[in-house]
């Protein structure tokens, strides 16, 4: 057992820590290390220069413009990014349908959206969610009725993320009638944003930001050639995309950049006579999290070794969305503590860009309980950790 | 970057795990248990000829190369079985404390016999208020002449009754919790003023209070420098507390898929327990507590290995970490058995022990957190 990186390793991660040094906007890596919030236009300049480098898709196939990096090079450019600050890759079209265009799409499909994805040209959103159809994403009641060269879409996506940037929205759709079973009845359709009948409503979360979304269609007409695949096989695709790719989901990296600067604000931050981090009761907590956080990250090189090895990832990969979220979600919360008595202003207008006033309090002090609470959102989204209780249960307990 | 064990390493693995399911049941442990020494000679003397006493040693001492992943792999399938032969105190405590202060002549005179299974050892530290401060020692040696005069009482020492030798923590100078002015001691069990108490203990070992009225010791059977043994038993404690905690998640791992099982036969309202999601997600948090163990384990064997031996807060880290994860896992696992897993007919119930005292074995949990919390600030 060991956890070195090989020479080659070694001067990737020099490669991309020299990269990042050049091209990493000082902006943009403010923003993402102040948890501050971004536009459309920060995510698209970032992504447009990971495409110049050829950088942009890390996950994809080298024969559709991916980096072939092996899951060790994943993993060193993960952790540099968050180092860095690098804003997220917004996931809906590089990590999410990009995956089902290459492996499940006609040649006509990958000719036409993989290169605009790739160049962050096209926005992408997610249609999956409905307002009766969460957990239970199976029981899905958007109807797609074949019309000669079209489906009619008729039904309501919700917590579409980033839904209002978007040009093109990918669906889970109902193609089958109600005597056939949920899991072959439903199809996966790509449909323009643009289309008539189509309208966005937006969604105020606990931040008082615009980020999710419902989508509304109404008798929407999309082309039979928008499919992908055949008919009534959607849900196996989304279901094998979404186990397929577990890199990174833990988020280690970004939790130990957040930590690591929780415990320098602690150190900074009087606490009676001495600092908050002398305070041991606050220590503890901070001490709690990085322990976990410790262990998850060995969890997440014991996956990532094991896939490196060419085997399926085991079965510590299902713990790492539940304790990944659940870390952050710690972290969130020690830094509202923190703050103290700063968590409790609700000044929007301070931390957007171009804001030249006198702003409340220390540092982003007053933007922590914000980002607390919209991040509860992690331990919902992505199936959310009861399920991944329920997967582990079934896949690993055999219950 | 690998995390699997190397080919001597999986066959070291697959031997001790074959003992431990072929000829280590629950029943056979509780006869051991109960028999007068309270472990198998026999057993100790095939490990012996199976060579595992060889592994916490080095190649220079005649052993297997004792690195602390080899350790660990044998620890944690001794964990499985709730293994009661004193593997522990013997080879990995005393043995490594001879290793690590003794001098040629010491080691070449003892290490052979620890290894061939002929010389029992424990190591006496605690006393009654020491808690788990290792520098915190009032038995007194007073040296005259080539003896040392030695005072006081040890508790709660790990194969106190049946060791033929003892190593004794003693203060040669000093105030009761000074760092410096610890020594150590290699005492004939047998020597005139040394009295032994042994007693079980809750999870089925066996132990000692141990008091020392005027022994004389010759300077000869001095382990290192006098005055400046606590670093290297901190060192060897560091070891066994990793050891143990391999031990902890080997025995989370078989409280997990015994209860897994248990749930799957048990049937009350008409079905298994396992189809009810309030038992199954407890199992899932049981699950994530053994493999979050496991990693941090890793971890800190890892480190141990690649900074020589020494890697205090790597094994405070892990220590915490699974004492919390332990605690979790046998306390769930009874719970979820119902009244079954409160007697004594079932090994739930012992593995429920074992883990409880693992958490203040070498430290608590919280012990181990403050000290990797203090790790940090004395390292910046």
């Amino acid at each position: 057992m060991n956890i070195d990186l090989t020479e080659e390793e070694l001067s990737f991660r020099e490669e991309v820590r020299a990269f990042l040094k050049e091209k990493l906007p000082a902006d943009l890596s403010r923003k993402t290390l102040n948890g501050l919030h971004m536009e459309k236009e920060d995510y698209v300049r970032w992504q447009k220069i990971l495409h110049e480098q050829g950088w942009a898709a890390v996950n994809w196939p080298v024969e559709h413009g991916g980096t072939g990096w092996t899951p060790t090079q994943k993993y060193i450019w993960a952790n540099e990014c968050a180092v860095a600050g690098a804003p997220d890759v917004i996931p809906f079209g590089m990590k999410m349908v990009a995956p089902v265009i290459y492996t499940y799409g006609n040649e006509e499909q990958k000719q036409r959206f993989l290169p605009d994805i790739l160049a962050s040209n096209v926005w992408w959103c997610q249609g999956y969610s409905e307002p009766n159809a969460g957990s239970d994403l199976a029981s899905l009641k958007t109807s797609a009725v074949r019309d000669g060269d079209h489906y009619v879409v008729n039904g309501t996506k919700t917590w579409t993320t980033l839904g209002h940037y978007a040009d093109w929205i990918f669906c889970l759709v109902r193609t089958g009638g109600p005597d056939v079973k949920n899991q072959e009845a439903i199809s996966f359709l790509l449909i323009d944003m643009n289309d008539p009948g189509i309208s966005v409503s937006p969604i105020i979360t606990l931040d008082g930001h615009r980020e999710v979304n419902e989508v509304f269609f109404d008798n929407v007409r999309v082309p039979v050639e928008n499919r992908i695949g055949e008919e009534g096989k959607g849900w196996t695709y989304a279901k094998v995309l979404l186990t397929h790719e577990r890199t990174g989901i833990a988020r280690v990296a970004n939790s130990k950049q957040r930590l690591g600067q929780l415990k320098r604000l602690a150190a900074e931050t009087a606490d009676g006579a001495g600092s908050l981090l002398d305070n041991l009761a606050f220590a503890q907590k901070i001490v709690d999290v990085e322990l976990e956080l410790l262990a998850l990250e060995y969890t997440e090189l014991r996956a990532l070794a094991s896939v490196s090895t060419g085997k399926a990832p085991g079965p510590e990969s299902s713990i790492l969305k539940i304790k990944g979220t659940e870390v952050a979600q710690l972290i969130d919360e020690l830094f509202v503590e923190a703050a103290g008595n700063y968590s409790m202003p609700f000044v929007k207008d301070q931390f957007a860009p171009g804001f030249d006033g006198e702003p409340v309090g220390p540092g982003t002090a007053a933007n922590a309980a914000p980002r607390y609470f919209n991040n509860r959102k992690a331990s919902i989204y992505g199936g959310s950790n009861e399920i991944q209780k329920n997967i582990i249960c079934k896949a690993v307990l055999g219950l | 970057m690998n995390f699997s064990y190397s080919e001597e390493q999986q066959m070291l693995q697959d031997s001790v795990s074959k003992f431990i399911q072929q000829d280590y049941d629950f029943d056979t442990r509780r006869k051991i248990t109960e028999s007068p020494r309270g472990f198998s000679e026999e057993n100790w003397n095939l490990f012996a000829e199976l060579g595992w006493l060889m592994v916490p040693f080095s190649e220079g001492d005649g052993g297997l190369g004792g690195s602390a992943t080899d350790l660990i792999v044998v620890m944690e399938e001794f964990g499985k079985g709730m293994l009661v032969e004193p593997f522990l105190a013997t080879a990995v405590l005393g043995g490594g404390l001879i290793a690590e202060c003794g001098n040629d002549s010491q080691k070449e005179e003892l290490l052979a016999f620890i290894m061939g299974g002929e010389l029992q050892l424990a190591f006496a530290f605690t006393e009654p208020e020491s808690r788990y401060e290792l520098n915190n020692v009032t038995v007194t040696a007073e040296r005259r002449g080539d003896e040392f005069i030695v005072n006081g009482a040890k508790s709660v020492v790990l194969n106190g009754e049946a060791a033929d030798k003892l190593l004794v923590a003693v203060r040669t100078s000093g105030e009761q919790r000074d760092r410096d002015g610890i020594s150590l001691l290699l005492i004939d069990a047998e020597a005139r003023g040394v009295r032994r108490r042994g007693y079980a203990t809750v999870d089925g070992q066996r132990a000692a209070e141990i008091s020392l009225d005027n022994v004389s010791v010759p300077a000869a059977c001095l382990l290192g420098e006098e005055g400046k043994a606590l670093p290297g038993i901190e060192k060897v404690i560091d070891r066994a507390t990793l050891a143990i905690c391999a031990e902890a998640v080997g025995a989370m791992a078989v409280t997990l898929a015994k209860t897994v099982e248990y749930t799957k036969t048990r049937k009350q309202f008409g079905v298994p327990i396992s189809k009810f999601q309030a038992l199954q997600h407890r199992m899932a948090d049981m699950f994530i507590e053994v493999e979050q163990g496991r990693s941090i384990l890793y971890m800190a064997a890892m480190q141990m290995d690649a900074n020589g031996g020494v890697a205090q807060r790597a094994v405070s880290a892990a220590k915490s970490r699974i004492g919390a994860a332990a605690r979790k896992v046998g306390q769930e696992a009874v719970q979820i058995h119902g009244g079954i897993g409160v007697t004594d007919e079932l090994d739930v119930g012992h593995f429920f022990k074992r883990l409880t005292t693992f958490q203040f074995q070498f430290g608590s949990t919280d012990m181990h957190k403050l000290r990797f919390l203090n790790g940090e600030s004395s390292a910046a």
